[in-house]
């Protein structure tokens, strides 16, 4: 089932959460929605899935070419999973998975020995085969997420809507939840939003990542496109850390007067450079443990910090210690026109971004 | 943390004279100000034996304000769960100008005195009051009677349902509400099977207190009832009434009655609260 939202703007009072938005979600895909708090993101998620309204007379809902803006949540045939699973605390686990089958009109409910049927298969599912008579209190944060997914799964939706689903988990729980999600997306092929903070989430899980801001849309693609292409100064700044630098050191073919970014991995030190493109830099500080070694440098001609990340092994053959000097080269830059930077409402289409490899022709 | 804190304070002045002394000014405290009078209810009850006791319980007039202190609580309790409900639901689940200013006014009853929620009664619905004189034209009285009694119980314990449910609903949140309609229960499947069971500990505690309020209000019951014997006495004015007709050991038969029913709700909410424990989120 696909999802398309058009021109939703959603204003509190006089505060604007979306301001005319789009958003096609394909048939199957898994999307995330991604930014920062008060970016538009949840009450985006929650339109579509008629929990929220937009303003009225603006905005339109499709499922599968079907306009939905005016059906309430209950008959949209979603699924979704709040923030803080919600789960009914008086109810036990099986309880709170049978209740969409549970009220449904008398007609269309299912007998009782067909919804308990389903409550143990979606049990097993969720790998909680043995906990049906638990409640609520009694489970860990990711059991109590699963056993969210599975209640909104019950009624069989075609479209499965998270919002922020391991914002409220450990760092562990959620690695493999986040994992076993993804796979259990696949298996069942369900169009699936997701609502989330945090980059690294978005990049890893979703097919497709929307990074809002300011209660716009700034750049809709694929995890890749939007970190190795992005189409704004704030999508570069929002995905992963990044060097921001108002001049190189050093001309630049057909760069003006621009704002410059560099990731910390596309930040190559060298002890000893003699070519054209390098920054001379001393070193701050050796940050050496952890799953790649991190580097903070400052340069001499302006005082500038520059984030370093590089292998292990690279960090142990140069050998740096705070107070070296050395050279680096950028392998990969990133200009927007400095008007961009400043205004943030510029559209995304005027930042047209330039793209240098710097590193390589050396 | 604080736990272990007052643990420690605890082992620390295990024996220590000032904790001594501490414990037994309560304990003092609490026998001289209410073990010992209550004790006296039962006492001076039962003075004069069991079948002066019981005597004194059957007569016809204090049977009948037994039976109208009951009426009054029967009437308030079920109103006060319905405006309790309504109340702290639209209160707790939604924003509107105006809704500190609403929940205070709910909650005056607590504040004000209730001779004062008596006289007001009178003001309003009484034969000298603003409405009282049309209500007689049309051959309603209001006042000095049964209904005037029901009616003044049921405002001043008014508010108890809805304060313990406020809080509650506050704290629990929209969230379960947002879920069952999201699975497709309508308004009043939403209510029945989710609102309502996570507050039922609540409701039943506000209720508890009600009970035990509307059996024990006198100021304001003492300025509508007219006290009339055998017709518009409560238990309270009963006993007022045969303590000054000189017929203590009467006053104090009656007054164990309304003792034990105060006994009996203590017991039933100490153990509520043991449960209510449960719905808090």
């Amino acid at each position: 089932m696909s999802i398309i939202a058009r021109n939703i703007t959603k204003t509190f009072g006089a505060y604007t959460a979306l301001n005319d938005v789009s958003l096609d979600v394909p048939e199957g895909k898994l999307v995330a929605l991604l930014g920062p708090s008060g970016s538009g993101k949840t009450t985006l998620l929650r339109i579509i899935a008629g929990l929220e309204f937009s303003d009225p007379g603006s905005g339109r809902i499709d499922f599968h070419g079907t306009d939905v803006t005016d059906i309430p949540a209950g008959k949209r045939g979603v699924g979704f999973v709040f923030q803080h699973y919600a789960l009914f605390r008086h109810m036990t686990v099986a309880q709170n998975i049978a209740f969409g089958l549970t009220v449904q009109p008398r007609r269309e409910r299912q007998s009782a020995e067909q919804i308990q049927a389903r409550v143990k298969e979606l049990l097993k599912l969720i790998q909680l085969d043995d906990l049906g008579a638990r409640y609520p209190t009694q489970l860990s944060g990711g059991q109590r997420q699963r056993v969210a997914l599975a209640r909104a799964l019950a009624v069989q939706p075609k479209v499965l809507l998270l919002d922020e689903p391991f914002g409220a988990l450990d760092a562990r729980v959620r690695k493999d939840l986040r994992r076993w999600l993804r796979q259990f997306q696949r298996e069942i092929g369900i169009t699936t939003v997701f609502v989330t903070h945090d980059q690294e989430e978005a990049l890893e899980l979703a097919d497709q990542v929307v990074v809002m801001n300011n209660a716009k849309i700034e750049q809709v693609g694929t995890p890749q496109e939007v970190y190795d292409q992005p189409a704004s100064p704030f999508v570069i700044e929002f995905l992963g850390n990044v060097n921001r630098f108002a001049a190189l050191g050093h001309p630049l073919p057909g760069a003006g007067p621009d704002v410059i970014y560099v990731r910390p991995h596309d930040v190559d030190i060298q002890r000893h450079y003699e070519g054209e493109h390098g920054v001379r830099v001393r070193v701050q500080h050796v940050f050496s443990a952890g799953n790649y070694g991190r580097v903070a440098l400052v340069r001499l001609d302006n005082g500038d910090t520059i984030d370093a990340e590089l292998s292990r092994v690279r960090l142990k053959e140069l050998g740096l210690a705070a107070g070296d000097e050395a050279h680096v080269v950028f392998r990969h830059i990133r200009l927007f026109p400095a008007g961009a930077f400043v205004e943030r409402d510029v559209a995304a289409d005027d930042a047209t971004p330039a793209v240098v490899d710097a590193g390589r022709d050396i | 943390m604080s736990a272990r804190v007052s643990e420690t304070t605890r082992a620390g002045l295990r024996g220590h004279p000032g904790r001594i002394a501490l414990v037994l000014t309560g304990a003092g405290a609490v026998g001289l100000l209410i073990s010992l009078p209550l004790g006296a209810v039962f006492y001076y009850a039962l003075r004069e034996g069991w079948a002066a006791y019981f005597g004194y319980l059957l007569a016809p007039d204090t049977r009948h304000a037994i039976g109208l202190s009951l009426l009054a609580a029967g009437v308030a309790l079920p109103v006060n769960t319905v405006f309790g409900l309504c109340a702290a639901w639209a209160l707790a689940k939604f924003t509107f100008p105006g809704r500190r200013l609403l929940i205070s006014l709910i909650e005056l009853p607590l504040s004000i005195s209730p001779i004062i929620i008596g006289v007001g009664y009178l003001f309003v619905f009484g034969l000298q009051g603003v409405l009282g004189p049309w209500l007689d034209d049309h051959g309603i009285s209001m006042a000095f009677n049964v209904t005037s009694v029901v009616i003044v119980t049921t405002i001043v314990t008014s508010p108890y349902v809805f304060r313990e449910l406020l809080p509650l609903m506050l704290a629990q949140g929209t969230q379960e509400e947002q879920a069952a309609v999201s699975l497709g229960a309508g308004a009043w499947k939403t209510f029945f099977r989710v609102t309502l069971p996570n507050v039922k500990w609540a409701l039943f505690y506000g209720l508890t207190l009600s009970f035990a309020r509307s059996l024990g209000e006198f100021g304001s019951v003492a300025v509508v009832s007219g006290a009339v014997r055998g017709e518009t006495n409560t238990l309270t004015l009963q006993i007022d009434l045969l303590y000054h007709d000189q017929v203590q050991t009467a006053a104090f038969a009656v007054a164990s009655v309304l003792t034990s029913f105060a006994l009996v709700t203590l017991l039933i909410k100490t153990w509520v609260e043991r449960r209510e424990s449960v719905d808090s989120p």
